[in-house]
Parts: C-alpha cells; sequence; structure tokens
C-alpha cells in the first residue's frame, strides 16, 4: 500500500506537484490521468524515491521513501518515461545487472530473468545490444527490468508512448496479466488508454488532485445534471403546451433544427430522470416523438471538464 | 554496490575509454621509461612516473568524465537511484570500478623496476613506494573528478573542469610563491577564505541573518587578531595552502626517497572528502 501525504514540490518558483494526496491500495491498477504538464511523471518520480519532495511523504507499506529508502525501494518497480537502458549493454546482461541491483538472490537471478524475458516476449532479442533495438523493444526491456524481482507496486509512466497499435493492445494485455498479483500504477494523459486498463482514475490537473474514483463513479458523480432532447414534429408552441404540464422541468430551450422538426433540450433538477413522464404526456396528447436521449456525460466530458477549470480541487466535494 | 561496480567496470572496456586510459598511459610511460631509464641510464622508475605526470592530467578526466555525468544525461541513474541501493553505494561503486581501471596500468609499472634490475641495480624499495603514492594521488584524482562529473550533465564541461583542478593541484608550488607574505596580506587572505565559506553556507541554508552574523563576527576577530599581534599572519597564508600540497608528497618520495606519511594521509582524507561530495551533490539534486 503506497499513501501519499501532502505532497508538494517545486522548481524554482514553478509549483509541479501541489498538496497532493491520495492512497494506493493492493490489487487494483491505477490510472494517473492528467494533461501534458500535470504532474504526473514528477509525482511518480517522487514516489519512487528518484526525486526529493519539498513538502509532504511518500509511504510504501508504512516505510518513508526517503528515511528508510532501500526497505520501502524494494517493493516498488518503476518504468520511468524513458526506459534507464545502458545502450552498451545486451539485453540479457542488462536485466542480470537490473536483477542483481534489485537483490535477487543469486540462485534465481538466471531463471527469473529468463522468465520475464519470455513474459514480455524479448526472449528472442536477448543476445543483441539495446542500442540496436526498436523503440517497442526498448520499452519491453524497460518494462522487464520494472517487473524484475516481482515487486508488490509497479509503476508505469506513460508505457504505451510512441509504441504502435499491435504493440499497445500486447502491453495492455501484459499490464492485466501483471495485475493480477501486483498493484499496478500507470500514467497517461491519453484517456481512452486509462479507461481501457484501469479499475481506478486520479485525475490531476496543474499538481493537483482534481478526482479520484472508479469510471463508473466518476460518471455517475458528474452526469447528475444530464439534460433531455427530444425531437418531435409538433410546432413548438404545441410542445411547449405539453411540456408544461409535466411536473419538475426547470428549463425548456429550443435549438434549430431540420424544418418541420422542433427540437428541446429540457433540463431538470439534479438526478430527476424524467424520460417516462415526458413520454407519457406526449402518448396522453397522441402526439409522437421522433427521437428522445439523455445526453451522460462521458468520462472524456468529465476529465475535459475537471482539466480545463484551472485545476480547481473538485476532490473534496466528490 | 557489487552489482555496479562490475557493470561499471565492464562498460569501461565497452565504451572503449578504459582501454584507451590505459594504453595511453602506460604507451606514455614506456616513453619515458625508454628516455630516462633506458637511454640515460637513471636507475630510478621513480624519475619516470615523475615525467608522466602531466600526461596523467590529461588522462585521468577521460577515465572521469562520463562516471556520473552520462549517467544523468541518458537517465540510467532512474534505474540506480529507484533501486534498494543508497546513493552512497553507488557512488563507491563507480568509484572503485574507475579506481580498478587506473590498477591495471600501475600494476604493469611494477614490471619496469625488474627490467632495470637486469641491467644493472634497481632501487625496488624507493620504485615500488613511488608506485604506491603515484596510485594513490591518481585515487584522489579520480574522486576529484567524480565529484565534477556529479555536478554537470556533460561530459566534455566535466572532463575541462576535471583537467583544470588538476592543473591546479599540479602547479599549486609554483603558485604559492606568488601569494603575498605580509601581515595585511595574510588577514586579507583569510577574510577572503571567511567570506567564501559565508557565501557557501548561504548557498546551503538561504539564511542571510546567520551568513551576515558569521560574516561580522569573523571580520571583527580578524581585525582585532591584527591589532593585537599582526605578526601572527606573516606569510599565513603561504603555511595554511603548503599543506594542500598534493603533488609533493609524491615528488618527495620520487625525487628524495622520503615517504612523507602525513602526505598520504591527506590523500586518503581527501579521497573521502571529494567521494561524500559527490554523494551531497547527487542528494541535492534531487530536492532542487
Amino acid at each position: 500500500m503506497i499513501e501519499v501525504n501532502g505532497l508538494v514540490k517545486k522548481y524554482g518558483s514553478h509549483t509541479a506537484v501541489d498538496h497532493l494526496n491520495f492512497r494506493i491500495e493492493k490489487g487494483h491498477i491505477y490510472g494517473l490521468l492528467g494533461p501534458n504538464g500535470a504532474g504526473k511523471s514528477t509525482t511518480m518520480n517522487i514516489m519512487t524515491g528518484y526525486l526529493g519532495a519539498t513538502e509532504g511523504e511518500v509511504l510504501i507499506n508504512g516505510h518513508d521513501i526517503l528515511k528508510e529508502s532501500e526497505l520501502a525501494k524494494k517493493s516498488v518497480g518503476y518504468l520511468p518515461e524513458m526506459p534507464p537502458l545502458y545502450m552498451d549493454m545486451k539485453v540479457q546482461e542488462y536485466l542480470m545487472f537490473a536483477a542483481e541491483l534489485k537483490k535477487v538472490k543469486k540462485a534465481d537471478r538466471k531463471a527469473e530473468v529468463k522468465k520475464i524475458m519470455k513474459m514480455v516476449r524479448i526472449y528472442d532479442v536477448r543476445e543483441r545490444l539495446i542500442k540496436n533495438l526498436s523503440k517497442g523493444y526498448r520499452q519491453r526491456v524497460g518494462l522487464a527490468q520494472a517487473v524484475l524481482g516481482f515487486p508488490e507496486t509497479i509503476i508505469l509512466d506513460e508505457p504505451t508512448v510512441g509504441l504502435d497499435p499491435k504493440q499497445i493492445i500486447e502491453i495492455r494485455e501484459l499490464i492485466r496479466e501483471l495485475a493480477k498479483d501486483h498493484t499496478v500504477i500507470l500514467s497517461s494523459h491519453i484517456l481512452a488508454e486509462i479507461r481501457e486498463v484501469c479499475d481506478y482514475i486520479i485525475i490531476i490537473s496543474q499538481g493537483k488532485l482534481v478526482a479520484s474514483d472508479t469510471p463508473e463513479n466518476l460518471e455517475k458523480k458528474f452526469s447528475g445534471n444530464a439534460p433531455t432532447e427530444i425531437e418531435t414534429r409538433l410546432l413548438p408552441e404545441k410542445t411547449e403546451e405539453i411540456l408544461s404540464r409535466i411536473p419538475g422541468i426547470q428549463k425548456v430551450s429550443y435549438l434549430s433544427s431540420d424544418p418541420g422538426i422542433t427540437r428541446a433540450v429540457i433540463e431538470t433538477k439534479e438526478d430527476v430522470d424524467i424520460r417516462e413522464e415526458i413520454f407519457r404526456a406526449f402518448a396522453r396528447e397522441d402526439s409522437a416523438l421522433i427521437s428522445m436521449y439523455r445526453k451522460q456525460n462521458t468520462l472524456e466530458d468529465i476529465f475535459l471538464q475537471l482539466t480545463q477549470e484551472g485545476g480547481r480541487p473538485h476532490a473534496g466535494n466528490l | 554496490m557489487l552489482a555496479i561496480y562490475k557493470r561499471e567496470f565492464k562498460s569501461y572496456f565497452y565504451s572503449m575509454t578504459g582501454s584507451i586510459f590505459i594504453a595511453f598511459l602506460t604507451f606514455m610511460t614506456g616513453i619515458y621509461f625508454m628516455a630516462y631509464n633506458l637511454n640515460n641510464g637513471y636507475p630510478y622508475f621513480s624519475y619516470s612516473l615523475e615525467g608522466v605526470m602531466f600526461i596523467f592530467l590529461v588522462a585521468v578526466p577521460i577515465l572521469t568524465m562520463r562516471s556520473f555525468s552520462e549517467e544523468r544525461r541518458s537517465r540510467t541513474d532512474q534505474l540506480l537511484l529507484t533501486s534498494p541501493v543508497s546513493v552512497g553505494k553507488m557512488v563507491m561503486g563507480k568509484y572503485f570500478a574507475m579506481v580498478t581501471v587506473f590498477l591495471i596500468p600501475c600494476v604493469l609499472f611494477c614490471a619496469y623496476p625488474l627490467i632495470i634490475s637486469t641491467q644493472g641495480t634497481a632501487y625496488f624499495k624507493n620504485d615500488y613506494t613511488s608506485i604506491l603514492v603515484f596510485f594513490l594521488l591518481g585515487c584522489v584524482y579520480i574522486a576529484i573528478g567524480s565529484f565534477i562529473s556529479a555536478m554537470t550533465e556533460s561530459q566534455i564541461i566535466a572532463a575541462i573542469g576535471t583537467f583544470g583542478v588538476l592543473m591546479v593541484i599540479y602547479l599549486w608550488d609554483g603558485l604559492l610563491s606568488f601569494l603575498p607574505s605580509s601581515a595585511f596580506g595574510g588577514m586579507a587572505g583569510i577574510w577572503m577564505m571567511l567570506t567564501l565559506c559565508v557565501l557557501f553556507v548561504y548557498n546551503m541554508t538561504k539564511n542571510g541573518l546567520l551568513s551576515v552574523g558569521i560574516e561580522g563576527i569573523g571580520t571583527i576577530v580578524l581585525i582585532v587578531i591584527y591589532v593585537v599581534d599582526s605578526s601572527l599572519y606573516e606569510g599565513i597564508l603561504s603555511t595554511i595552502f603548503e599543506k594542500f600540497a598534493l603533488v609533493s608528497t609524491f615528488t618527495s618520495v620520487a625525487e628524495n626517497n622520503l615517504l612523507d606519511i602525513g602526505g598520504v594521509v591527506m590523500y586518503l582524507t581527501l579521497i573521502g572528502v571529494f567521494l561524500f561530495l559527490t554523494v551531497q551533490s547527487i542528494q541535492k539534486r534531487r530536492f532542487s
């Protein structure tokens, strides 16, 4: 379990991470989501002990990453944005080095490296120099390095950037595979990516936490005031008349539409679904509705809405 | 630590820098050996080593320039610093790898006195002590080079910076003669050192009051001492700086067969100090 408490990181006068708090529980896939420059990489660098925080603390299984760093770092594997590879080493040699560095027992080292190489499908290139590998393979070698020693938590910073679609799918499958026995935290600025694999989303913007919840809960919480849109062949006056009989409607606005069709957007109080009432009201009048749908806020909308408001913390009222 | 040591040592031979360093040093020593010992018939190998001192100034930066800077530029330090290895152990691993590379030519040097002995009398004690002190001096240089490499991301800056510092150390004795020996000059020199220390303290703590306080009290104390007994300041600068004349410990062995234990202790202390500073400079960067 990882606890991040009141994390602040300042670069000179620029605040990259601003009082960040969250907890990573065992056994989930967490997605750290935010636009470019939101502080994702900085947060991950602090969580793994590469950078020191200006304020606040990171506890890994209760061990402070700075004060008891050797203990804390043992249970974290990290793939940074740029895989930390020694270009003049061969794949297998590099992984053997990383295994020794991560204190994998000497007797198990060879078997474990082999197992992981097969897992991330780099066994065929094990004797090649890393500098001669393509971006996709390098990324996988970096991933193998993070998985070595099978730490409790695996932190991946934008693991699929620069890969082709096939490789992206492979890496995603691999992440799902890993998540069976490990806690995985991955970051991305692409929502689809996060939604695809994560079961818990942490959205940060301008260094602040703006939301953290499961994708379903996020959709539910932010879809509250979804307006209902209808189309009918009645005149606007007639539509208005029918709608005025329905209780609970707060506001009706009319949008331009094809000739002969009236399009109305009906707003209600939060969390009230009045689609059935609308249907019945029109049915009583023996009038037809051409279409009716309630515009749900998708995760995409929520993400844009949250990150474009200048990082105003919503976490408090979630 | 052992993992880093092994990888680092191997990488010196992948990237050729290790091979070039060894080849350069042994080749140049060979030339001096041929000139001094074989052609001119001096029985001391230590004379050749003394001649190599200048070549050494060029060779050490080649060895140390990439040790920490390259790691930072290629971001591989992210692997080392996020692994369960402390920064101190990482620095030690890298340092010992460089020292091991340097040990290879030193071991090769040990053959030269034997060659001399086949041609006449060889002075083994003197020559082997010289090689040992030469090795220790090299270890100090490597520690300085590591520290400079840890401060920058660029190998070139690290190399030139190290060369500059080593050059000053090499010329140290000559430079000392330019220091003022008068009492006032001595006080001014001490005051400048005090000011540098205060600037350093300010840079580390950002505490203006503390810095001004130290500077003020220090200045008053210096002036009071000057008024009470100005003769204390006479020649004080060269007395202090002579202590840091690194090369003279080696030359006294090489030329006069005198082993200065104080000088050797100085070498070991400086190695410790520069390795500590290397660790600190890496730590500091993580917090800024």
